[in-house]
C-alpha cells in the first residue's frame, strides 16, 4: 500500500455518487489520486528517464515520441497517478482509487499487469441501441466470440470467473478472467487471474450518446503481448494489430446489434465467415 | 450465370461464375432483366478507383426479378419485378434512419479499407464497387444478390418498361439529389457542369425544382443536343471558349450562376496549365483528382451561390480556389445519393411522365457486349451517350 495523503479523502468525497459516464472524466483532471504502487512509480521514473535520454539522442520523429512517452512515464512515477489504471478501474497503490469510483464491494482489485510490459489500447463506438440491450448481450460473455475475431470461445465458470481461449500468432492462448466491476448497464471490467497465457486487464463502458443516437460504447484494454513489446510491434507489421482488432471487433459488435447480423458482401454462403439472420423488430 | 468481370486497367471480360445465393435472410437474389453501364463505372475500367481485384463483377444500375427469398423478409416475394439502388443501406443505423441511406454505417464489411486509403469514415456499401465500397458483387449479370432487401428495392407495376424506371437505380435520383443540395430558388439561374447521363437528369431535375434558367456545359456534339433538346437548356461546348469561366458570367449579367453543379467528377477535361498540371499529377498518382470543375464552379458562382457535386471523388486536390469560396459566402454539398429516401415519390414522377428517361439510351446490347460497349462509353465513340444491357 502506498504512503497516503489527505487528498484521497478529499477526493473521493468529491466524486461519491458518479454520474453515468462522467467519473472517469473527472478523475483524469483530478490527478491528486494515488493508483501505482511506489515501488511500481520509481520503476516508471527510471523508464522515462531512459526514454528521455534516447529520444534526446535520436534527434528524430522517432526520437521525439519516446521522449514524449518517457515525459509520460515521468509523470505518472512522480503524481503516482496512471490513466490507463484509472480507466481500467485498477490500482496498485491507494484501494480507494478504485473503491470511491464504482462499487464498494471491489476488493483486491490489484493490477495484474505490468504496466511497463503492457500495450494499451482505447477505442469507441456509436451504437443505435439503448445501453441494457448492449451490456446484457455483452456481459454473457459466451456472446463475445460472435463477433470477436480472434476469440475461440468463453466458459462461465461462475458469476464472477470465466475461461478464454484466443487465437494467437503461435496457436491458442488462454486464461482465467475475474470479473473486477460490474455495473449493470453502466461497466465490466476484468482482469486474468492466475497464470495466463496473455496477462491482460480490461473495461467495457456503457454511457448515452447524445440525442437520439442510442449508446456509447468504449473499450479499455491493457495487454502484456506474447513477446513484449517488440512482439507487439513484429504483429503489427503483419496485420495483427490489437488496436485494429478492437476497433474491427467494435464495429462488428454495432452491425450484430443495429442490423442482427454481421455484414458480409459474399455472394454465396461459402465464400462468408458470417451467415447470420437479421433481426425481427 | 455469365457476368462482366474486372480483370485489369480497360480489360474486361465476360465470364461464367457460380451463381449467387441467399447468405443472409434479410436478402433477395434478383433475375436481372435490364443492367446499364455508369459513367462512375468508367472510374474502375480506368482503374482510378483503388483496391479492384480480378474477376470483380461490376454493376450497380441494375433492376429484375425477385427469385429468392430469405426468410426475414417482409416487403417482397418471388416474382416482384424490382429496381435496385445502387447503395447497400442497412436500414437500422441512425444515419438511414435520418434519410442518410447513402451514409450507412454497416453495409460496407471493408470500411476498414476504405478508412485507411481516404482517411475519412466509411459511407454505405455500393454493389459491383471495388473492395474499398464493400466489396460486393455487381448487377451486370444474369443475377444478384441483393442485401437488406426490405430497405433497398423498389416494386415497380407492370405497365411500365424496364427503360423507364432502369435509372431509378442511380442516375435519377442522383440528378435529382444533385439539383435538390443546389437548393434551388425562384429566379435562380442553374449552370450544370457535364451533359452525360447524370447531367441530363440533373438539368430535368433542376426545371421541375424550379430554376429560372438552366445552362449546360460540356464538349460533345451528341450531349450538347440532348442538353438542349431533351433538356431545354441553354448550352455551352467549353472547347469553343477561351474563359468558361467569364462567358458564364457574361450570360448571367455579370453575377455568375446562383447554383453550379459538377456532374463530372474526378476524371475532368479542361485546358490550360492547371488542367494540364492535373493531368500529369493524377497519373503520377501525386494527386487522386482532376478538379477543374470544382474551380469552375467556385469561380463562376455568384456571391451567396450553392456549389453541389454528384461527380464521384476519391482523394486530395491541389489549388482549391478557397478565397472565393470564402469571399462570395459559398456553401457546398456534396455525397452519394440517398436513393432510397427519393424513390416513391420519383418513381410517381416517373409514371407520371415527368423525365424523359430514354433519350438518353443510345446503345442496347446484350452482356457479352460489355467490353466494347465500356470501351466506347469510355473513348465517347460512336455517339454513345447510356449503354443499357439485357442479360
Amino acid at each position: 500500500m502506498a504512503a497516503t495523503t489527505s487528498a484521497p479523502h478529499r477526493v473521493k468525497g468529491s466524486r461519491i455518487g458518479p454520474k453515468r459516464g462522467g467519473a472517469s472524466y473527472r478523475a483524469r483532471r483530478d490527478h491528486h489520486v494515488h493508483n501505482v504502487a511506489n515501488p511500481e512509480r520509481f520503476g516508471s521514473v527510471a523508464v522515462g528517464a531512459a526514454l528521455i535520454a534516447y529520444g534526446l539522442k535520436q534527434r528524430d520523429a522517432k526520437g521525439l515520441l519516446a521522449a514524449l512517452l518517457g515525459g509520460a512515464f515521468v509523470q505518472r512515477g512522480a503524481t503516482g497517478y496512471c490513466m490507463v489504471y484509472d480507466a481500467l478501474g485498477v490500482s496498485t497503490g491507494d484501494a480507494d482509487a478504485v473503491l470511491g469510483r464504482h462499487r464498494s464491494d471491489v476488493t483486491g482489485a490489484a493490477a495484474t499487469v505490468n504496466a511497463r510490459k503492457a500495450v494499451k489500447v482505447e477505442r469507441a463506438v456509436t451504437i443505435a441501441r439503448p445501453r441494457h440491450e448492449l451490456y446484457a448481450f455483452w456481459r454473457d460473455f459466451t456472446n463475445l466470440p460472435q463477433f470477436m475475431e480472434h476469440l475461440e470461445s468463453v466458459r462461465v465458470d461462475s458469476p464472477m470467473r470465466s475461461h478464454w481461449t484466443a487465437k494467437g500468432p503461435a496457436g491458442s492462448v488462454e486464461w482465467e478472467a475475474e470479473i473486477v466491476n460490474d455495473v449493470p448497464d453502466e461497466i465490466i471490467a476484468w482482469k486474468s487471474v492466475g497464470d495466463p497465457d496473455v496477462a491482460n486487464a480490461g473495461a467495457v463502458n456503457f454511457s448515452d450518446a447524445p440525442g437520439d443516437r442510442g449508446t456509447i460504447v468504449k473499450v479499455t484494454l491493457d495487454y502484456e503481448p506474447p513477446g513484449g513489446k517488440l512482439g507487439a510491434f513484429v504483429a503489427r507489421l503483419f496485420g495483427e494489430d490489437p488496436d485494429r482488432q478492437v476497433r474491427e471487433d467494435l464495429r462488428k459488435f454495432k452491425q450484430l446489434m443495429e442490423t442482427g447480423a454481421i455484414t458480409t458482401s459474399a455472394r454465396r454462403r461459402e465464400d462468408s465467415a458470417y451467415v447470420g439472420s437479421t433481426p425481427q423488430e | 450465370m455469365r457476368a462482366v468481370t474486372w480483370q485489369g486497367t480497360r480489360k474486361l471480360s465476360v465470364d461464367t461464375v457460380p451463381d449467387p445465393e441467399i447468405v443472409q435472410q434479410g436478402d433477395v437474389v434478383v433475375k436481372i432483366s435490364a443492367t446499364a453501364i455508369c459513367g462512375s463505372d468508367l472510374h474502375l475500367y480506368d482503374h482510378y478507383i483503388a483496391s479492384m481485384q480480378k474477376g470483380d463483377i461490376l454493376g450497380h444500375e441494375f433492376m429484375g426479378e425477385v427469385v429468392d427469398v430469405g426468410r426475414e423478409v417482409k416487403n417482397l416475394k418471388i416474382g416482384d419485378r424490382i429496381v435496385v439502388p445502387f447503395p447497400i443501406s442497412c436500414g437500422r443505423c441512425w444515419y438511414c434512419r435520418q434519410g442518410m441511406f447513402g451514409a450507412c454505417d454497416n453495409s460496407n464489411p471493408n470500411a476498414e479499407m476504405f478508412e485507411a486509403l481516404y482517411g475519412a469514415t466509411s459511407g454505405a456499401g455500393i454493389f459491383g464497387y471495388s473492395h474499398m465500397f464493400g466489396g460486393y458483387s455487381g448487377g451486370q449479370a444474369e443475377y444478384a444478390r441483393v442485401p437488406y432487401a426490405d430497405v433497398g428495392p423498389i416494386k415497380v407495376p407492370d405497365g411500365v418498361s424496364d427503360e423507364q424506371v432502369l435509372f431509378l437505380s442511380d442516375i435519377l435520383p442522383t440528378g435529382w439529389q444533385a439539383a435538390l443540395r443546389g437548393e434551388i430558388q425562384p429566379g435562380d439561374t442553374v449552370a450544370v457542369w457535364g451533359c452525360g447521363p447524370v447531367g441530363y437528369f440533373t438539368i430535368q431535375s433542376a426545371w421541375l425544382q424550379g430554376a429560372a434558367r438552366v445552362i449546360a456545359i460540356d464538349r460533345f456534339p451528341e450531349r450538347l443536343a440532348l442538353a438542349r433538346d431533351v433538356g431545354k437548356a441553354e448550352v455551352i461546348n467549353y472547347d469553343e471558349t477561351d474563359d468558361l469561366v467569364e462567358l458564364l458570367k457574361e450570360m448571367t449579367g455579370g453575377e455568375g450562376p446562383n447554383v453550379c453543379i459538377d456532374a463530372v467528377g474526378m476524371e475532368a477535361h479542361g485546358h490550360g496549365f492547371l488542367a494540364t498540371s492535373d493531368r500529369i499529377k493524377q497519373t503520377l498518382r501525386l494527386e487522386m483528382d482532376r478538379p477543374t470543375v470544382v474551380r469552375q464552379a467556385i469561380q463562376s458562382a455568384a456571391k451567396g451561390g450553392r456549389v453541389s457535386l454528384i461527380g464521384v471523388y476519391a482523394g486530395f486536390i491541389d489549388k482549391f480556389p478557397l478565397g472565393a469560396f470564402f469571399g462570395k459566402a459559398l456553401r457546398m454539398a456534396a455525397g452519394q445519393c440517398d436513393v432510397q429516401k427519393f424513390l416513391p415519390d420519383l418513381l410517381q414522377r416517373v409514371l407520371d411522365g415527368d423525365f424523359d428517361t430514354t433519350s438518353i439510351i443510345s446503345h442496347r446490347v446484350g452482356l457479352d457486349d460489355a467490353p466494347h460497349a465500356y470501351e466506347i462509353f469510355a473513348e465517347k465513340k460512336d455517339g454513345c451517350t447510356k449503354v443499357v444491357m439485357r442479360p
